[in-house]
């Protein structure tokens, strides 16, 4: 009789961290958000119920289009990562042994050592006219003027992929790892080119890896703020910027709540469909990360 | 030499640094023969399969297919099949892709890959099988299925790299037969690696037995158990006794080993010439001890000795006796007939046991 | 378990803890400002004369209304947002608590500008803000490189394409009218008027877009494309074009034609502000003539003490003196109180600007 109410004790004490957690750190504020984002100002310090947040984002082209933006130039930063992790990963989780690759995991993870903000502003030194490209291309005769490689979407592209690059890199060299040497030969054995051994058995093997690392890689660039902003040109608006915009220039609370809302569902329907389209669940994607 | 044949390698070495892990060897193979290369684990056979299928490539030497040097031709393009020992089906495909694989890879198209594919399967028995996931196969259907991926493609020459190794006995016993059956069947030379001396004897039509990158001798599984060449091939194929001693005598082929405690054999020179004097190891095989309750039964031959039973060993047809004898520093392995009288033996029972001077293979040390 | 006495001394000293705590904060001014609004010394002499400590966090005008709506006026013990922020949030968000004029030394303000702040910051009556730094938006050019930038519509110079600058929020607008011909602070009461105005403002500003490098954000961003010559002339504070000037001779402030912008930041209390009492001592520390002088010196800018500019340093009135004649000192548009409403339009026609190309 007194063991049941026991176990029960130990099995909500083991269990009270996470749904600390994931109440108070995630669903509670979600809830509030979306709470917020039906709220419509008619006078000062008077809301009403309605959604005319939700309206406005379908209306106004402007915001709509920002987010498509965001969310092809996200797709293309997921894509340009993977195919640039995944030699990277096959060489970490195939060729490179014990200590090496212990090194080469280290290096991917070095500029993880500083915040995002000093990366990206190591990023502009680089890129900037009169920034370190520009003076070498000069300096080495390549070009007569300075060049201006920063405020671009080119600069916002690379700052994003080699933010992104690690976590890439890690679920792709798991993915790999656990791939049988064997069976790599026997797809050359049976007559398999490199091509086809890459396409029919190491690429559906790293499968969970490669849509893992997707998602991860995604979901991050969607959600980036600094990079975007500092490396973006004049042209360039992200669509956190515009999350940010309303929330702390315009004070407009309800507004920024609807394009948060809206920014989590449809990057959540982008990964669905991207999940869909390689025909990988959730679940073993999870387990790969 | 004049009769074609489907591989011989000339010279091969393979050097990992200072280490030569196939040193010097050459063999050829028949069409339609298997081959085995047996050695213990270390010995260089993997070494050797590898740089048959083109996974690596001799120091030096040549291998050739059908009388075409391989060396530089890579794997993907050598009409050698490898059977791999974890058998590397490939888990992302189906039973029907796993086999179709290689056909595409030569540009099959895909209706005649699969046609191709499940009429193997059919002929491997897995007819009906093609759409099944390889991780819903028992261990017997994953070989039979590794085996159709390398047949469909009318291979030359099907390398089998241990692939009984992962299988329990019983289902070991019985893929046996029925690679050797396969392989009889669809008439493909087979070049097989193992460490099992009894799957070699079993299904091989010659064995090359392997030792320290080297090969001891190549024979029919016959003329290695009877007539082994070097100590090492007396003592790892089939069950043997084996006994260190000097050349007491010598003449006329007629040798006799006395053993350390004073005890001599009588046995019989094999074409080498010993001396007097030297040391000698002296094989016997279990089978060809006589047994008997009475010193008398045994007077023909000159080899007698009595001794008391210490063990058991009971295998039904393959059952043995371990006879501790006087004179020898280890019991003596004879085995027990399950007929006859001494049938119902007991450990501890007194014993007289003999052996012809003919069963005694002498080998200098 | 804890049995119930325990339970209660182990309450009781919780509550003791929080007294202390709350004890020791009292002891706390804490400071929402801008950058160089306090340099060290005066902290360290504030400290040394009262006893109370400052705890200071730098933002700008944005970030201050959005920090004390996030805490509905809580945080912080003094803000100093600008003058014509201050009435349209309160209005609101009512994130601040009016002022008790009594117990400020009005006598150390310059009074016409103590005057015009209370009215842009009274509501219902009450006074919201008192000044303290003051100093315009204009223009920063390189004179050697950009000879001919005299106003905001020159940045559009196509002769200059790809070297100049402006901030992508509302001063630029309000400037780009005034460079236009029009006059935001009049429609400032008007909604529909304003509207159609900034989208006039805002076609302006999308076909200088091309001519623009970077919208700046930052200040340091802003002068260092100024100092390596990769900006030419740009929108910018005063301040920032005289420290470029001490540096090199050739980069000026230059009073835009149709006018520089004025600013004033503030001093305000935060409707949850917990140590008023601190908050006037350093109000009225910070209004004492020498310590203005030195807070001036280290912000760049100019102070609405009483007196100060008798103390302040020579290079920073004769910079000012370039770059103000007399008629250009009248002509400085000073913001008035921005309206509620107002950022709603102006938002949408910057997001629009920076959304296009």
């Amino acid at each position: 009789m007194s063991a049941k109410p026991d176990t029960r004790l130990t099995l909500f004490l083991l269990l009270a961290p996470a749904v600390l957690w994931l109440g108070l750190l995630i669903v509670l504020p979600h809830v509030e958000i979306l709470i917020l984002s039906f709220s419509e100002r008619v006078a000062p310090r008077v809301y009403v119920f309605g959604f005319g947040n939700y309206l406005e984002f379908f209306t106004e082209p402007l915001y709509w289009r920002t987010f498509a933006r965001t969310a092809i130039m996200s797709i293309l930063v997921t894509v340009l990562t993977l195919v640039l992790a995944f030699p990277i990963a096959l060489y970490i989780a195939r060729v490179a042994q014990g200590r090496l690759r212990a090194m080469l995991l280290l290096l991917c993870l070095l500029p993880f050592w500083v915040s995002e903000l000093v990366r990206t502003l190591g990023w502009m030194m680089l890129l900037r006219e009169t920034g370190v490209i520009s003076y070498v291309l000069q300096a080495t005769g390549l070009t007569g003027q300075r060049i201006e490689f920063l405020y671009n979407d080119g600069a916002v592209i690379l700052g994003l992929v080699y933010g992104g690059l690690l976590f890439m890199i890690v679920p792709l060299a798991n993915a790999l790892e656990s791939l049988e040497p064997a069976v790599v030969e026997a797809g050359f054995d049976l007559g398999g080119s490199r091509w086809t051994v890459l396409r029919r058995i190491v690429v559906p093997h790293a499968m969970p890896g490669i849509v893992a690392g997707s998602i991860i890689v995604f979901m991050l660039t969607v959600g980036n703020f600094a990079t975007p902003v500092l490396l973006g040109g004049k042209n360039g608006l992200w669509f956190t910027e515009q999350i940010y915009a309303q929330f702390i220039t315009r004070f407009n609370w309800p507004q920024g709540a609807a394009f948060g809302m809206l920014l989590l569902l449809l990057s959540s329907a982008i990964v669905w469909a991207g999940l869909r389209l390689t025909g990988q669940s959730l679940g073993t994607t999870l387990k790969q990360a | 030499m004049a009769q074609s044949t489907d591989l011989d390698l000339v010279s091969v070495v393979k050097r990992f640094g200072a280490h030569a892990a196939v040193n010097d060897v050459s063999f050829s193979v028949a069409p339609g023969e298997f081959f085995s290369i047996l050695g213990p684990s270390g010995c260089g056979k993997t070494t050797l399969m590898r740089m048959i299928a083109g996974f690596e490539n001799p120091t030096s030497g040549d291998i050739r297919i059908r009388d075409k040097s391989m060396i530089g031709v890579p794997a993907n393009k050598r009409p050698v099949n490898m059977v791999f020992q974890s058998l590397a089906l490939f888990p992302m495909m189906s039973v029907g892709e796993n086999v179709a694989y290689g056909l595409t890879c030569r540009g099959v198209s895909r209706a005649e890959a699969e046609e191709r594919a499940n009429r193997m399967l059919e002929r491997v028995g897995l007819k009906g099988f093609g759409e099944r996931h390889v991780t819903a196969l028992s261990g017997g259907q994953r070989q039979r299925v590794a085996i159709a991926r390398c047949l469909v493609l009318e291979p030359t020459l099907v390398l089998l790299d241990e692939p009984l190794g992962a299988l329990d006995l019983k289902l070991r016993e019985h893929m046996k037969i029925e690679l050797k059956q396969l392989q009889a069947t669809f008439n493909t030379t087979f070049a097989y690696i193992t460490h099992d001396q009894s799957e070699a004897l079993v299904m091989s039509d010659r064995i090359a037995v392997m030792n320290q990158g080297g090969f001891e001798q190549v024979g029919s599984p016959r003329e290695l158990y009877h007539h082994p060449a070097t100590p090492f091939v007396a003592s790892f194929v089939g069950e043997t006794n084996r006994w260190q001693g000097d050349v007491a005598a010598a003449s006329n082929g007629a040798i006799s080993v006395r053993l350390p405690s004073g005890a001599v054999i009588q046995g019989r020179d094999h074409g080498q010439s010993q001396v007097v004097g030297k040391t000698a190891l002296a094989f016997v095989r279990p089978e060809a001890i006589a047994l008997a309750q009475e010193t008398s039964a045994l007077s023909g031959l000159p080899n007698r000795f009595e001794g008391r039973v210490s063990a058991v060993l009971f295998d039904g047809a393959n059952s043995s006796l371990l006879i501790d004898t006087v004179g020898f520093d280890e019991p003596v392995r004879a085995v027990l007939p399950q007929a006859g009288q001494l049938a119902g033996i007991q450990v501890g029972e007194a014993i007289h046991m003999g052996w012809s001077a003919d069963a005694v293979k002498v080998f200098s040390a | 378990m804890l049995t119930k006495r325990a339970g209660l001394k182990l309450a009781t000293a919780f509550a003791a803890l929080m007294i202390a705590g709350t004890a020791q904060a009292a002891e706390k001014l804490r400071l929402l400002t801008w950058a160089d609004y306090a340099p060290k010394e005066v902290v360290d002499q504030f400290t040394k004369e009262t006893g109370i400590e400052v705890e200071i966090t730098l933002s700008n005008n944005e970030e201050m209304i959005s920090k004390l709506r996030a805490t509905q006026g809580a945080g912080f013990d003094l803000v100093q947002p600008s003058q014509d922020r201050i009435a349209g949030p309160q209005t609101e968000f009512g994130i601040y608590k009016p002022l008790d004029l009594s117990k400020i030394k009005s006598d150390q303000f310059i009074a016409s500008m103590l005057e015009s702040t209370k009215r842009n910051t009274t509501i219902d009556g009450k006074v919201y803000g008192v000044p303290h730094i003051w100093g315009t938006d204009g223009l920063i050019v390189n004179t050697k490189a950009a000879p001919n930038v005299a106003d905001y519509n020159d940045l559009c110079d196509p002769a200059l394409a790809g070297k100049t600058s402006f901030r992508s929020k509302r001063p630029a607008l309000i400037a780009f009218a005034f460079a236009n011909g029009m006059d935001p602070f009049a429609s400032y009461g008007d909604a529909k008027a304003y509207a159609a105005m900034m989208d006039k403002v805002g076609a302006k500003l999308a076909e200088c877009k091309k001519n623009v490098k970077f919208f700046w954000d930052g200040k340091d961003q802003l002068l260092n494309a100024l100092r390596s010559g990769e900006v030419v002339a740009a929108m910018a504070w005063d301040t920032g074009g005289w420290k470029l000037n001490s540096e090199n001779a050739d980069i000026k402030f230059v009073a835009p034609r149709s006018g520089a912008l004025g600013w004033v930041d503030t001093f305000a209390i935060p409707a949850k502000g917990r140590n008023d009492e601190a908050a006037y001592k350093w109000i009225n520390f910070n209004m004492r003539p020498e310590i203005a002088a030195k807070v001036a010196a280290s912000a760049g800018n100019f102070t609405a003490s009483n007196g100060a500019d008798k103390l302040m340093q020579g290079t920073l009135k004769d910079q000012f003196a370039e770059s103000f004649p007399k008629a250009a000192i009248d002509n400085i548009k000073w913001y008035p109180a921005v309206p509620a409403g107002i950022e709603e339009i102006e938002g949408k026609v910057l997001d629009r600007l920076k959304a296009g190309s």
